[in-house]
């Protein structure tokens, strides 16, 4: 028992309990303070990152218990290169992300614009409107649709062949229903229009917040000396909205390349005709948990981090360092 | 308090807490409508066991299995006893998270003369058994009495041969505009491929794991052979899979003059698929007196569960009790796997929404004719890739021997 000899020897005068709680809360209490986002950082975000690299040289049937891993080199990477239906993945993804893309903003960008100059009153209740279907429920989304895309008992292709019978204008319509989702041509772009519908409203968002950090007086100036509103967008509005641009589209492309639920909904899970609605994060899906082959998987999982990768850069530089920075 | 009665207080709580402790509390995972069935056993179950307390967690079918995956890869989180469909069970039969019910103490073995014949091999890979079969899904052609009387064609005309249920067909259609001889040509294609396999087959791979998919495979050919003429022919709604949206409107509106399905498909259309049209489907055996089964489900006890005996008393029960399966026949209309819950009265009674056709004892002889398949863990991949081909094949201009090379190869880059 030690209890009743001298703890230290007497050579600093003994701070108070105050002092060291005090000294104690200035150098640790940060550190529990932000403590709580790295433990959750640590467990939700990094684990499954470094696990899902691990496993990616591993092969492993996810129903066999943790214990079952076989450690089989770079043949996960390999089998997925060597892969058509993976590679046939990656350009529909690529299709995708292009045609639900680009049109995403070229109608987000006029359209925030015009909101900005013209509809100030009701700004905020237009911009609701149009961000509704960002956070509209999936699965009502999906019931909608299919409810318009329906081959034989679509809104969308009663709607066309009525539209047929027209006189002058009716040669411009299908006589026959046309199998949005069955076919491999219409597919795609049915998928696309989905995506556009539902992520336009959110680029309005982020492009109306970019628009309102551009100073009025630059626009006035610029009236003074007798710009029309097409050269006040064409030489204010969309140098000075290249930050937010940038932005906007490094989002829809990391977004764009991990697609998932619209097409799975659309196409019930199962790509769709000839899979031209199969894109690489549903086989990522598929082979995990129809093939059970959670290697595989998880090596095309960091295939797509490192298409994704290359693409932000590329994106970083058309848009430029001047892009982040705001110059030209 | 006087002494006595705090005695007596005190023994009573004390029998109250044992009594407690004893008792065994079991987890069930299971999916709709299993879960109704296991819901309906429990009554009878708890007076042969009461000292066994079950609980029921029901999932969505593919958030159910998703689930037991996760649980199983994971060795935490899965219930004492769980469902799997057939679908799933090859994938679980291969790891090891799954008890094997053929060893001691389970000895599944001793059942294996009262179910049905062709269920112990789907739930058996290498000599691994890790379900025990509780319903099972013969094939049955349904088709709508009132379609085929005005094109003037017999049932039998239509279930003679695939050849002739494409002629036929053709008739049925041309005499009712907006109608579809079936949901999807596909289907046609995967009966086909399930019918007509030789001894120890599997679907797509044999016992030695040799991939059977090729242009050389008659049943291949003939499959995707018979599934384009019927699409040629514009015969069917292009519907997808079962359940699909374009299918259950089809349904609904009553555009289909047949379907191929397990007889469990009564019970979805009577209840919501084809309500208003009870008494104008009947059923008839598959074409070309072929036969085959629609899924079917199996329960498995989880390596990891605490309670392996009394969840090996809860299986024995929902699968070998007879009247338990008959009980689970009437709750749900899953066909039992239990031969002699076959035997019952109720197999006899005709079916109100077949118009009071017997169609129980024409299930109950095709159940005995239904070959027993040799299950792969592949399957899944092989099934994807054969189906993805024959896609090409109908919506495409892809010839078949041209699909079916692509689908062997692709096939065997995976099997390795």
């Amino acid at each position: 028992m030690q209890a009743n000899t001298p703890a230290r020897p007497a050579i600093q005068p003994r701070r108070t309990l105050g002092a060291q709680w005090d000294n104690f809360q200035r150098k640790n209490a940060p550190y529990i303070f932000i403590s709580p986002f790295f433990l959750l950082f640590a467990v939700f975000g990094l684990f499954p990152i470094l696990f899902s690299a691990y496993l990616s040289f591993q092969e492993w049937q996810p129903g066999s218990g943790l214990g079952d891993m076989k450690f089989v080199g770079w043949r996960n990477y390999t089998d997925n290169l060597t892969d058509p239906t993976f590679w046939q993945s990656l350009k529909n993804t690529v299709i995708l992300a292009v045609e639900s893309g680009l049109p995403q903003h070229l109608i987000a960008i006029p359209l925030a614009f015009a909101i900005h100059m013209a509809l100030k009153r009701v700004q905020s209740l237009v911009t609701a409107v149009y961000f509704l279907p960002y956070i509209t429920s999936i699965v009502a989304i999906s019931v909608v649709f299919f409810t318009l895309l329906s081959w034989q008992y679509g809104a969308i292709n009663a709607a066309l062949v009525a539209m047929h019978k027209l006189p002058l204008i009716g040669g411009l319509f299908p006589a026959e229903n046309v199998n949005w989702l069955g076919e491999k041509k219409y597919l795609q772009p049915a998928i696309a229009m989905v995506i556009v519908w539902r992520y336009t409203g959110w680029n309005v968002l982020l492009y109306l917040a970019g628009l309102q950090a551009i100073p009025k007086d630059v626009y006035e100036a610029a009236s003074v000396d007798g710009a029309s509103r097409w050269q006040q967008f064409r030489f204010i509005t969309l140098p000075l909205l290249r930050p937010t641009m940038f932005l906007a589209v490094t989002l829809s492309l990391i977004g764009g390349f991990q697609l998932f639920e619209e097409p799975f909904i659309l196409t019930n899970g199962s790509g769709g005709a000839e899979q031209s609605g199969l894109t690489t994060i549903m086989y990522m899906y598929r082979t995990y948990y129809q093939y059970s082959d959670a290697g595989v998987s998880a090596a095309m999982s960091w295939l797509l981090f490192i298409v994704i990768g290359v693409l932000t850069i590329i994106n970083n530089r058309v848009f430029g360092r001047s892009g982040l920075a705001g110059r030209e | 308090m006087t002494t006595p009665r705090m005695l007596a207080l005190t023994a009573l709580l004390t029998a109250t807490f044992a009594g407690a402790q004893a008792k065994t509390t079991l987890t069930v995972g299971v999916f709709p409508d299993l879960d109704s069935v296991v819901k309906a056993a429990l009554p009878g179950f708890n007076k042969l066991h009461p000292e066994i307390e079950v609980k029921i967690s029901s999932l969505a079918y593919a958030d159910h299995h998703n689930a037991l995956t996760t649980a199983l890869s994971t060795g935490k989180g899965a219930q004492d006893v769980v469902a799997i469909d057939f679908g799933y069970i090859a994938k679980f039969a291969e790891g090891n998270g799954l008890v094997d019910l053929s060893k001691a103490p389970y000895n599944a073995g001793q059942f294996r003369n009262q179910i049905v014949a062709y269920t112990y091999p789907q739930a058996t890979v290498n000599g691994k058994m890790v379900g025990m079969p509780t319903d099972i899904g013969p094939g049955s052609m349904f088709y709508r009495t009132d379609l085929l009387k005005k094109a003037g064609v017999k049932a039998t005309d239509l279930n003679k041969s695939w050849e002739s249920y494409i002629s036929s067909g053709k008739k049925v259609v041309a005499a009712n505009p907006g109608t579809f001889l079936l949901p999807d040509a596909s289907t046609a294609a995967s009966i086909i491929i399930r019918t007509g396999l030789k001894n120890g087959e599997g679907l797509y791979f044999d016992k030695a794991g040799k991939v059977l998919v090729s242009p050389d495979n008659a049943r291949f050919v003939r499959a995707f052979t018979v599934a384009k003429q019927i699409r040629d022919a514009k015969l069917d709604a292009k519907a997808g899979a079962a359940f699909s949206p374009e299918w259950t409107t089809a349904f609904q509106k009553g555009n289909l003059a047949t379907e191929f399905s397990g007889a469990w498909l009564v019970g979805h259309m009577q209840n919501w698929l084809a309500k208003d049209y009870t008494g104008k489907w009947n059923a008839q055996n598959l074409p070309g007196n072929t036969f085959a089964s629609w899924g079917g489900s199996f329960y498995g006890i989880p390596e990891q569960s605490k309670n392996k005996a009394a969840a090996w008393e809860l299986i024995k029960y929902l699968t070998t009790n007879k009247s338990q399966q008959v009980l689970a026949f009437k709750t749900t209309g899953a066909f039992p796997a239990l031969k002699t819950a076959g035997t019952d009265k109720i197999f006899e009674e005709g079916v109100p929404y077949l118009a009071n056709q017997k169609a129980r004892i024409l299930w109950r002889a095709a159940t005995s004719k239904i070959q027993p398949i040799d299950v792969n863990r592949l399957d899944p991949i092989a099934e994807q890739i054969v189906n993805d081909e024959l896609t090409n094949v109908l919506n495409g201009n892809k010839s078949v021997q041209a699909a079916l090379t692509d689908a062997q190869r692709l096939i065997e880059r995976r099997a390795r």
